[in-house]
């Protein structure tokens, strides 16, 4: 009797049908029409040929990003900013939400992870905004600093090895409340007779943050971890572009994919090697994923992701 | 006992450090609120400072003065995140259950869908492209809702909640002869307040924060969300000129664009008290491994 017969079931399903729809089209629209448009790689674009209509030109727009001398830079930033903050993003992340698991006063606790976590609410444009009141080489909140204790000013804006460091620390800024919360509830999560087990045998603090509480946040680290690396070749455009306020002397440090995309787009209307990269991007991405979830099944299939 | 005094000494330091890396945290929101009442001329004179050397108002009155522009910005930023969170939670809320159901033949399909647009996609031209070109979306205010509407990510976190709910409460519904959009509706919906929460109050700050749409589609000023407003005055001040006449006197830039700061954080800072705690909720509900 529970089993309904093929027919009726299909018939109840319409309304399924009907919910998936929008949802459905919205998806098939932005993200999946795009994907068909990566043809465009390969074509040498104009707008009255249209997508379909252009000629094509094989992997000439390849050619000539890879010899615009650029490439090199873009992907050497994109890649290494993206792993600095994946990597200072989880271990801060883990530390602070560690950390604060040992504070006794329950509300302290909950005040101090309400302030780490506010950066994440501020918009990429106002942390531009104080970056710039933060670094600016004129009159910087940090350079009126070095001129109180006697030192030189620095020219931020013009100093490209800095940069790396910086964008890492406002990175990690943005994120680590963010990543203390998930930590944290893992943490929180973790029976308390691991812990009571480990002391009975003799574990010290660090002990048991490395035997109990790390092997516990593995798979939560894991999937944070996955996440970060499908879009290790994507930059957070909003990010860059207010941070480093497109300044050119600090590009060399700083101008990523992204960045590059879009100012070929808006301000050179250069189509053809803009898809090429996006092409570029999107592939070096889903084989990236594509390898890391197979290692990670191969080796450790308990934390793998899907 | 020495052993106790030992690890309280512990937390007590813990305790304590966290002061000044919650000091770091804020110090640069104070630098600007500090700037905002400071005076034009100060800032150009000593720079940013952590209080303000003449404490002014003349950035706000300056605003204040000729509201206009920045009213617009908020218009359509309100709409744009009003409109877009309260279609895109419905959109997500129905499909995330469509998926979640087992019975449902395309549940699996759909699921992997909406999963493969994280893994992959198909680049900034061919987006520019279709929104520019096919969907003839420069200049619409819908250019900055219908891309944002979906979030694959979201539909995970609902899915992984729909799934969570027992299957039978559904048949048993069905057995008593409710369609399924009524299901969804008055069972599932209900059921689901605190996932479509979370899920509504990222995509309001996703939608409240975002630049990136009004940056590629939006040319016409009348449209400028409030980051791109902020975003256009760091560059050009001679958007912020216009008021000049009227008031009679030099435009104080620096005042008033960190004064347009605060005031377009001010929403979000007043509500980051109120529902931090529901992201709070959220984060950890989707940072747990789903299937």
């Amino acid at each position: 009797m529970r089993k309904t017969p093929l027919l009726k079931r299909r018939e109840n399903n319409l309304g399924l049908y009907l919910m998936a729809l929008p949802g459905f089209l919205v998806l098939f629209i932005f993200c999946y029409c795009p994907m068909f448009g990566i043809i465009l790689a390969f074509k040498d674009y104009n707008f009255s040929d249209g997508i379909l209509g252009s000629p094509w030109v094989g992997f000439d727009n390849f050619v000539f990003f890879f010899q615009s001398g650029v490439a090199w830079r873009l992907i050497r930033n994109t890649v290494g900013l993206n792993l600095l903050f994946m990597v200072f993003g989880q271990l801060m992340g883990v530390t602070a939400a560690i950390f604060l698991n040992e504070i006794f006063e329950k509300r302290v606790a909950k005040a101090y992870q309400s302030i780490l976590f506010f950066p994440h609410f501020i918009s990429w444009v106002i942390v531009g905004y104080f970056t710039f009141a933060l670094f600016n080489g004129d009159k910087g909140l940090l350079n009126n600093f070095l001129h109180v204790i006697g030192m030189e000013p620095v020219n931020w804006y013009g100093e490209a090895s800095v940069w790396p460091a910086i964008m890492t620390i406002i990175s990690v800024w943005k994120g680590c409340g963010y990543f203390s919360i998930i930590y944290l509830a893992g943490i929180v999560g973790i029976n308390p007779e691991y812990y009571e087990a480990a002391r009975i045998d003799g574990a010290k603090k660090r002990h048991e943050i490395r035997y109990v509480t790390l092997p516990f946040l593995k798979p939560l680290i894991m999937v944070n971890v996955f996440l970060a690396l499908g879009r290790v070749f994507y930059a957070n455009f909003d990010f860059f572009v207010n941070v480093t306020r497109s300044s050119g002397q600090i590009m060399e440090t700083t101008d990523v994919v992204d960045t590059f995309v879009v100012r070929s787009l808006t301000v050179m209307g250069d189509f053809n090697m803009s898809a090429a990269v996006g092409l570029f991007q999107g592939v070096c991405g889903l084989i990236l994923i594509l390898t890391a979830n197979m290692l990670v099944n191969k080796f450790d299939k308990e934390s793998a992701v899907f | 006992m020495k052993k106790k005094l030992h690890k309280n000494t512990f937390k007590t330091v813990v305790t304590l450090a966290f002061i000044p890396i919650c000091a770091l945290c804020l110090i640069p929101l104070w630098t600007l609120i500090v700037a905002s009442f400071s005076t034009d001329s100060d800032i150009t004179k000593y720079g940013y400072l952590l209080w303000p050397k003449t404490f002014t108002l003349e950035g706000y009155s300056y605003i204040f003065a000729k509201p206009m522009q920045i009213l617009r910005a908020y218009g359509v930023t309100i709409f744009v995140t009003v409109v877009g969170t309260v279609i895109g939670v419905v959109v997500m809320g129905m499909f995330a259950y469509t998926t979640a159901r087992r019975s449902f033949r395309l549940s699996k399909f759909l699921g992997y869908y909406a999963f493969l647009t994280m893994l992959f996609s198909g680049g900034v031209v061919p987006y520019y492209i279709m929104m520019t070109q096919y969907l003839h979306l420069k200049n619409s205010v819908w250019a900055l809702i219908l891309p944002n509407l979906v979030g694959p990510f979201y539909i995970m976190i609902l899915r992984t909640y729909y799934r969570s709910l027992p299957e039978g409460l559904y048949e048993a519904a069905k057995l008593d002869g409710a369609g399924e959009m009524y299901i969804f509706f008055k069972i599932a919906l209900p059921l689901s307040v605190p996932a479509i929460a979370t899920v509504a109050l990222f995509s309001m700050l996703g939608f409240w924060n975002d630049m990136y749409q009004a940056l590629l589609f939006v040319e016409n000023q009348d449209l400028y969300p409030l980051q791109y407003l902020l975003y256009r005055i760091t560059y050009e001040t001679g958007i912020i000129q216009e008021g000049a006449q009227t008031v009679g006197r030099t435009v104080p830039y620096q005042s008033v664009r960190m004064a347009m700061a605060m005031l377009a954080m001010l929403p979000i800072m007043f509500s980051f008290l109120f529902v931090q705690k529901y992201f709070v909720k959220g984060i950890t509900l989707g940072g747990m491994k789903g299937d």
